[in-house]
């Protein structure tokens, strides 16, 4: 079976060029067996490699060939499979089954059925390559590769050009995180010689102490990568705005798996991680400001899919948090329960984006409850698993998280606190999605019901987000143990509590209406503050005005191309003494004789003041 | 005497096509086809019959008898003239690139020349002739004759089938090549009388100027003659001016032509003869190549991005391209020359596909105005997917050759200056901006109501196949590019060797 790995990423590629070449002349029956199919043959190709890693749990390591060969760099087409790959590839290629089988019906009647599935399968096997690459650069093409499917696929439907803006967007924000990563790679590769992460991540031990300088930079370079990718600050801007794509690409690519590329990166290259405690910090740091940032903005927005998309930037920033204090396992563990009831959500969105005539604002919709039942019912499961509720999956892996924030050496107790209050904005908001969105009175009315093909979906990842929390990962090898200490237990039952305290304010905010809106957000600066807030902390107009401007200024300034000016100017003296010249032909017999007789005049004087004697 | 031959098939197949004319209008174009396919049998025939292609393993530059091939007769004894030419790796691929390129721009032209068919296919055989001897040459008089070779018909190409602004660009494109083509005479006839006065003989051959001993001031200006002449026509910053005009202008086989081969010559010349004729010199003037070369990068995509002309768009995009070119010379060391090589390669491919989308579009719109254009993805969805394809090719999409090449560029220079890498990484951020600007404007987007009353016919099967091959060695080089970097390897460690003794002396 291990020599079979290759085959995971090769089947969704296969099938992605069958469907670009052949697509135009597939029925639709063909498409989605190609489609979906070669995804769940994926997946099935998983879990029996899964099995033999359990089985004998020993890292796998395979080079289908050797990439490039120039001087000292070496690097293959080379695969490396250990207990992080595999959860990473289970949940690409299953929740990524899950999600084709839902696009199969989301987007059954759209014109580009063929071209969809070709994006979505790319998407699927770029990604793979990404978790399973041994060496940076193969990781790198992975990491490119998702990109540009993120691109293509936010862009889908190209018609309208705000979905083209968008796409531009979340593809050149990202590429100023990969060229920071690609510098990281220079760096590295430059320092220690490989880029191969087991041995490099071995020669950086070898070659550098804890704290030195050099380490610190090329994490940080790292982490500029991972922030790009997984949208955290001060990179976070694409993300909503990629939820122009079809919802079931936003489930795929921009909550379960590509967005989750950061977090692993940084699991991968924890060894290198841990030489430097600034670079840690610095993650911790990040983690938690994107996540409390995106929180509040969360509460503020009404299109279903922007609230969906800040609440991941803010659950991706627990995973920085985690990754940032060493708990490394959580982390990877949240990534997976995210996957689960992030994606539960996102499609539960599509179903009802879907059924209600792509409407996406909160307040147009109400009392879906008993109208769409399978979907409340994900929104329940999604929502309790996001803010965290007891025995949902999303409840282990924070608590976890937090736990683990707490015991950090430094900071602890402050990434803690800031963590706790971003578990209650989380439960504020999806709280308060839910009863929205679900109770009250009915705005609009479904238009359909949703067929198996989506509801298959729905009701697996909900089983996934309620049982996630009891998997038990393979990571015991991959990172280094967490300490076994427990904080006091007054933590713990703060951390429990507080989600249920944030479901109590929805209920009263949104449900109950016991509770009215604090005064002063109801004034003029409230006002002011809402706006603020809802535009994201104003960080948009910010990089408008910083860098889309001026870039623009620029080009404008620099289009009538100042270089030829100097060339230009060439030819124009060549005219004008041309023209000077020639007006001296003027035929008139008289201006000839008088110039010829000046001009002898000047000859003799000037023959006679350098040889006075030869006249 | 293969060499010789090579170059003389095509010249001759010229003077054919151009005859044939009179029985259709095809024929110049099937001639043209044949005359190529022709050159690159013999030539492969050739390389079947060599028992020793291993020597690709061991190359010096200065040793004729570590090369593939070499061929010397007199033709100018008195002043050591000779018909020389001589064949490593990297002279090799260049020639590939060239008659694979080739029959590129004679598809480009089978429905967009539409008078004189004839007299364009000799035109266009006659400048790769041209460039097949320059890639061959190591005379530096014959250098210089197949220099000329390739100029001139380019310029009739450009003044004849050129667009409404044809004869301002022609000029133009002329005129610079034409001034530092002299300036590369001035230099050559200089470092000759170097030799003569330091050996007491007359000698053209690559092989005797590469023992010039000459005084540091002599190597400084002759070497500026040199990178001067190659710069102008890689382009390199600030010498680039001409071609925004020259590509923009040209007929669509012109264009791939243009950047898919003639612009390589300046990136060879600098290659072969402008650092390895003065090494110490070159190593002292890396620093300014290499400022030029960012500079090249970030101002060529700056105003790739301030375009409205699709071919316009497209050749600022070549500055910035070539300003990598630039950067992997002069790093000076294999990770980067070999990724200025595979950047040769790689951007011949992208670009002359991306000119070929451009005259594809001309043909149907009879625009290049991106502003006239706009959701052409529906109206002709081969044509947008193949776009889609170069466009990310272009902005260095790993698993594709423009990747291989840019990252070894960054790596090498990396470890030459890091700030200068820093600032050439930036180029991969302004790169994408204006890449998928130009598949905005032209593809996505609502379509543009004017087309309603024009005939858009999507790629059809001559030009699909075309794009495919060009798809397929791009990926090829991409994903498996060592067979490419294997045999350019042996010149490049030569190289990197030859400069390394030529300081030590």
């Amino acid at each position: 079976m291990s020599n079979a790995i290759g085959l995971v990423p090769l089947l969704p590629l296969l099938s992605s060029l069958l469907l670009m070449i052949f697509g135009a002349r597939m029925t639709r029956p063909m498409i989605t067996l190609l489609g979906v199919g070669s995804v769940g043959a994926a997946a099935l190709a998983t879990a029996a490699l899964a099995m033999e890693f359990m089985a004998n749990p020993q890292p796998i390591e395979i080079t289908l060939w050797t990439w490039m060969k120039v001087a000292n760099l070496t690097s293959g087409v080379a695969f490396y499979v250990d207990g992080l790959t595999l959860v990473m590839m289970s949940v690409i290629t299953g929740v990524g089954f899950l999600i084709h089988l839902f696009s199969s019906e989301f987007m059954h009647q759209d014109a580009s059925y063929a071209r969809y599935f070709a994006y979505l399968n790319m998407f699927v096997c770029a990604m793979l390559v990404l978790v399973l690459a041994d060496n940076l650069l193969l990781l790198y093409l992975g990491w490119e590769g998702v990109g540009v499917c993120s691109y293509l696929l936010v862009g889908f439907w190209y018609t309208d050009r705000a979905n083209g803006r968008a796409a531009r967007k979340a593809f050149i924000v990202t590429r100023i995180g990969d060229t920071a990563m690609a510098l990281g790679l220079l760096l590295l590769f430059t320092e220690l010689g490989t880029l191969d992460i087991q041995s490099m991540v071995g020669a950086a031990n070898a070659k550098w102490q804890v704290g030195d300088s050099l380490p610190t930079l090329a994490c940080l370079l790292l982490l500029a990568g991972a922030a790009g990718k997984s949208a955290q600050l001060p990179l976070h801007t694409w993300l909503p705005d990629a939820m122009a794509g079809p919802t079931p690409v936003s489930a795929l690519i921009h909550a379960a798996t590509m967005v989750t590329a950061g977090v692993y990166l940084i699991a991968r290259t924890h060894g290198l991680f841990l030489l430097s405690p600034t670079a840690m910090t610095t993650v911790a740091i990040v983690g938690i400001a994107t996540s409390l940032l995106a929180a509040v903005t969360a509460l503020m927005q009404s299109d279903i899919k922007r609230i969906l998309a800040y609440s991941t930037i803010s659950q991706i920033g627990y995973m920085f948090l985690a990754l940032g204090v060493g708990a490394w396992t959580a982390g990877i563990f949240h990534l997976m329960t995210h996957a689960f009831f992030k994606a539960l959500l996102f499609l539960g969105s599509g179903a009802i984006i879907h059924c209600l005539h792509h409407e996406h604002n909160i307040f147009k919709m109400g009392g879906l409850r008993s109208r769409m039942p399978v979907t409340f019912w994900s929104f329940m499961i999604g929502s309790a698993a996001l803010a965290a509720l007891p025995m949902t999956s999303g409840f282990f892996s924070k608590d976890q998280i937090l736990l683990q924030a707490y015991q950090q050496a430094s900071i602890g107790p402050w990434l803690w606190l800031a963590g706790l209050l971003g578990a209650l904005l989380t439960a504020v908001y999806s709280f308060r999605l839910v009863f929205i969105v679900f109770f009250g009175n009915a705005k609009t009315e479904p238009d359909r019901e949703i067929g198996w093909a989506m509801a298959i979906p729905l009701t697996i990842l909900c089983a996934l987000s309620m049982v996630g929390g009891y998997f038990a990962l393979p990571l015991a090898q991959v990172f280094p143990t967490a300490s076994a200490d427990h904080p006091a237990h007054w933590v713990e039952i703060v951390s429990i509590g507080v989600p249920l305290v944030g479901l109590a304010i929805a209920y009263g905010l949104y449900l109950g209406r016991q509770l009215s809106a604090p005064s002063w957000t109801t004034g003029v600066t409230g006002q002011a503050l809402r706006e603020f807030w809802f535009s994201g902390w104003g960080i948009d107009r910010l990089y408008d005005g910083l860098l889309v401007r001026p870039y623009d200024r620029l080009a404008a300034l620099f289009s009538s191309e100042p270089v030829d000016r100097f060339y230009s100017a060439i030819v124009d003296v060549n005219q004008t003494l041309h023209q000077w010249l020639s007006s001296t032909q003027s035929g008139r017999m008289r201006w000839y004789i008088a110039s010829m007789v000046f001009g002898l005049i000047a000859l003799l004087g000037i023959a006679f003041n350098i040889a006075p004697g030869a006249l | 005497m293969a060499m010789i031959s090579l170059v003389l098939i095509l010249l001759v197949g010229g003077v054919i096509a151009a005859l044939s004319e009179r029985l259709s209008s095809n024929a110049p174009r099937w001639v043209a086809l044949a005359t190529i396919a022709l050159t690159l049998g013999y030539l492969l025939a050739v390389m079947a019959t060599m028992d020793d292609l291993q020597r690709l393993q061991a190359s010096t530059p200065s040793d004729p008898a570590t090369w593939l091939m070499h061929f010397k007769s007199p033709w100018i004894p008195a002043f050591g003239i000779n018909l020389e030419m001589a064949l490593d790796g990297i002279s090799l691929l260049m020639v590939l690139l060239t008659l694979f390129l080739g029959a590129v721009a004679v598809s480009a032209s089978w429905t967009d020349v539409d008078q004189h068919q004839g007299f364009f296919e000799a035109n266009l055989l006659w400048t790769l002739a041209g460039v097949l001897g320059v890639f061959m040459a190591v005379d530096l008089l014959l250098f210089f004759v197949f220099w000329e070779v390739m100029l001139i018909p380019m310029y009739f190409m450009i003044a004849i089938w050129g667009h409404e602004n044809r004869a301002y660009a022609a000029m133009k494109f002329f005129i610079f090549t034409q001034a530092s083509g002299l300036l590369m005479l001035v230099a050559t006839l200089g470092l000759v009388a170097a030799h003569r006065e330091a050996t007491g003989v007359f000698s053209f051959s690559y092989f005797d100027l590469l023992h010039t001993p000459m005084s540091e001031t002599t190597a400084h200006w002759l070497m500026l003659g040199f990178f001067i002449a190659f710069v102008v026509k890689l382009p390199g910053f600030p010498f680039h001016t001409w071609l925004p005009d020259a590509h923009t202008q040209a007929p669509t086989a012109g264009s791939v032509i243009l950047a898919g081969i003639l612009l390589k010559t300046g990136a060879y010349g600098l290659i072969r003869f402008a650092v390895p004729l003065f090494p110490t010199a070159a190593i002292e003037f890396a620093p300014i190549a290499l400022f030029l070369g960012v500079a090249g990068i970030l101002y060529g995509a700056v105003l790739a991005f301030a375009q409205t002309d699709f071919k316009r768009l497209v050749a600022y995009s070549s500055v910035s391209h070539m300003g990598f070119i630039l950067l992997g010379v002069y790093a000076l060391n294999e990770l980067a020359l070999q990724g200025a090589l595979m950047q040769m390669i790689a951007h011949g491919f992208s670009t002359a596909a991306l000119f070929m989308i451009a005259g594809a579009l001309q043909e149907r719109l009879h625009s290049r105005d991106m502003r006239q254009m706009g959701g052409l993805w529906q109206a002709m969805p081969r044509m947008g997917a193949v776009a889609m394809f170069f466009v990310v090719a272009s902005l260095g999409l790993p698993g594709l050759g423009n990747f291989v090449a840019e990252f070894l560029v960054l790596l090498g220079v990396f470890q030459v200056d890091r700030w200068i890498a820093v600032i050439a990484a930036l180029g991969l951020i302004t790169g994408a901006v204006y890449s998928l600007m130009l598949m905005q404007r032209a593809f996505h987007g609502e379509p543009n109501p004017r087309f309603e009353n024009l005939q858009l016919n999507d790629f059809g099967a001559r030009e699909m196949f075309t794009m495919a091959a060009m798809i397929v060695a791009l990926v090829a080089l991409g994903l498996y590019p060592q067979p490419i970097l294997d045999t350019t390897q042996s010149s490049v460690l030569g190289l990197v060797e030859w400069i390394a003794q030529g300081v030590a002396q």
